[in-house]
């Protein structure tokens, strides 16, 4: 067994499942707090990347790129907030599916007029181009910073939902909405700043993958999907099973890509384990939410006191 | 029926009455386009009045139904790739894979409710996108290219624009008088009346769970239909027919159109496929004014294109 490429393939899984629980963090908050489905909120990781990739052509620091991009994306989730989403907590689910896909149409198109049809590559900083070698094994530096960010991110997010006031309204909230409100607190500020740090992190998200794969429209589209499996799959409004569940996603899916052809090679034919692996693999994220749904629908990490 | 007592009932009269002459139509103005664009309309309008049926009735919000488009169209893909053309075969097995796939994907959806059966149908329609997308023997993302339309005896014969179209024509139809009837017989007032107080129905010792799942599996292969259809009618498939936004584009038209009527869904995939088409030709950015649309239609406007033809019709009979 190559030893180097199972390591290589776990800090990817690793790096995926982070980048899954940044996005799936704001959405499974939005989610369990406001009781709002936002399809879009993969724009939030798309307009991210654009942003962060326009700064780093203007001045040529990555640094100022993620700043004034966190900045951007915040502001934009807050408009979002404020003029669309809050007319409709009170509506059923599928008026949220159908704005929030009208606003994934809407981001979409304002992205293509604005930076055009192509995708944008952000370049990184020398510093970050290189590779670290440990012993044998060689890892790209950038890729050990996306681990650490998320990580760093992570923290954060621990630190600020149970050490802080703003943390414990918003655990409050998860768990009963209603009670929070009748306790007098200024529920709309809550949902517009909850709403707006969730942008927030999608959009770290999507900057943090567009050096690597560039920004382009729509990118946002596929990922999210996983992201909402990683919230059913965490328990909807738990930032801890996002965590969890993002990381056991991602470690899921990239393993069960580069090793299902082999496992399945020890019980039928290789032939045909090389055609079965990579459907079986690409299911296996699904196949993982369709078996808690059945046996715990309540997610495997669901906030405390949650109906 | 009061199809021609009212404002609406004769709209639809006019509307049905134009789409059994609409080829000749086309043809006496020169413009076979036109056709091509109706049969599309028709095609999705199949599936959105199979999508109506579970979620304009039923209350299911089901946002993996392009999934069963895509499952008939690869019925007849995969077959004719082996050279197997026959038009009964590719009926009979769109039919049945989508039915065995929607029992068992629906048994384990419908134990969930609200947001959990939403996600969840995305879920397993994005499990069949994968699959398809990772098939390189049917040509993965490449898509497959059927080059001959599906085989039928002489006078059912699918080749040439005109019989396809009146194959299309005539499966809507045939679902729609299908769907009617289903809604006013005892099974359609279980459905309803589940959307609205499943409960009730509970205590009243009716098994909900079953009507529920056996009228999902009905919508399915209805749906499945459609995609045989536009299997034969662009004669290339591709996994891109049935990703997730093909599925929300769908309940966009069912939406428009107004839900829960039975002929609302069809009024809107017309309506947006025209819209689309008409956009498309002014500006490359139509895809704004499509979600510019759809943010103000739920945000302001409830009962969709239907209601407002509803609206006539009240103003007349309050006077």
């Amino acid at each position: 067994m190559d030893w180097n490429l199972l390591i290589t393939q776990l800090m990817n899984g690793l790096q995926l499942g982070l980048l899954l629980f940044l996005l799936a963090s704001g959405l499974t908050l939005i989610f369990g707090i406001m009781d709002f489905i936002n399809l879009s909120h993969g724009s939030f990781y798309m307009v991210g990347a654009y942003f962060c990739g326009t700064i780093v052509a203007k001045t040529g620091s990555f640094v100022l790129g993620i700043l004034f991009g966190l900045v951007g994306v915040f502001i934009v989730g807050a408009l979002v907030e404020w003029f669309i989403a809050r007319k409709l907590y009170r509506s059923d689910h599928l008026d949220h599916v159908l704005v929030t896909f009208g606003l994934i149409l809407i981001f979409d198109t304002l992205v293509h007029m604005i930076w055009g049809a192509s995708g944008m590559a952000i370049p990184l900083p020398d510093v970050l181009n290189g590779q670290v070698s440990i012993g044998t094994l060689v890892l790209p530096t950038y890729r050990l910073l996306i681990i650490a960010a998320g990580l760093g991110v992570a923290a954060f997010l621990y630190v600020l939902v149970t050490r802080t006031r703003l943390g414990m309204l918003i655990r409050a909230g998860a768990s009963n909405r209603t009670m929070v409100e009748a306790l007098g607190v200024n529920i709309n500020r809550l949902f517009l700043i909850v709403f707006a740090i969730g942008a927030s992190m999608a959009g770290l998200a999507g900057m943090l993958i567009a050096p690597i794969t560039e920004a382009s429209i729509g990118m946002g589209n596929d990922i999210i999907i996983i992201a909402f499996v990683v919230v059913i799959v965490g328990g909807i409004g738990s930032v801890k099973g996002a965590f969890y569940a993002g990381l056991i996603i991602g470690l899921i899916d990239t393993l069960s890509r580069s090793y299902l052809d082999d496992v399945l090679a020890l019980s039928i034919p290789i032939e045909y384990a090389e055609t079965a692996a990579p459907a079986i693999s690409a299911m296996m994220v699904y196949i993982l939410m369709a078996v808690v749904l059945a046996f715990r629908p309540q997610g495997l990490f669901p906030p405390a006191g949650a109906r | 029926m009061q199809l021609l007592s009212t404002r609406r009932g004769l709209f639809y009269t006019a509307l049905l009455v134009f789409l059994a002459i609409a080829p000749w139509v086309f043809q006496w103005i020169d413009q076979p386009f036109y056709l091509d664009l109706l049969s599309r309309a028709l095609i999705l309008g199949i599936a959105a009045v199979s999508l109506n049926l579970i979620l304009g009735y039923g209350g299911m919000v089901s946002l993996g139904h392009a999934a069963y488009i895509g499952i008939g169209a690869y019925c007849v893909g995969i077959p004719a790739y082996y050279d197997f053309y026959s038009g009964w075969l590719h009926i009979g097995l769109a039919l049945s894979v989508s039915a065995v796939f929607a029992l068992i994907t629906g048994a384990i959806c419908l134990r969930t409710k609200g947001v959990y059966f939403i996600m969840i149908t995305m879920a397993f329609s994005q499990m069949v996108y994968y699959t398809f997308l990772s098939l390189e023997e049917y040509g993965a993302d490449d898509g497959l290219v059927i080059y001959l339309r599906s085989e039928f005896p002489t006078w059912l014969s699918m080749d040439g624009a005109f019989s396809l179209y009146y194959w299309i024509l005539g499966v809507l139809l045939l679902s729609l008088y299908f769907v009617h009837r289903l809604i006013h017989a005892r099974f359609g007032r279980v459905i309803v009346g589940a959307k609205f107080n499943e409960l009730r129905l509970q205590s009243l010792g009716v098994n909900t769970y079953r009507y529920r799942l056996t009228c999902y599996v009905i919508s399915a292969m209805i749906c499945s239909l459609a995609g045989v259809l536009l299997g034969n009618f662009t004669s290339f498939i591709s996994p891109e027919m049935m990703g997730w936004t093909r599925s929300g584009e769908l309940i966009f038209m069912v939406i428009m159109g107004g839900v829960s009527t039975v002929l609302g869904p069809l009024l809107g995939t017309i309506s947006f496929v025209l819209l689309e088409e008409w956009l498309a030709a002014i500006t490359v950015y139509w895809h704004l004014i499509f979600g510019v649309l759809l943010v103000v239609l739920v945000l302001y406007g409830k009962g969709g294109l239907d209601g407002l033809l509803g609206l006539m019709d009240r103003g007349k009979k309050s006077s």
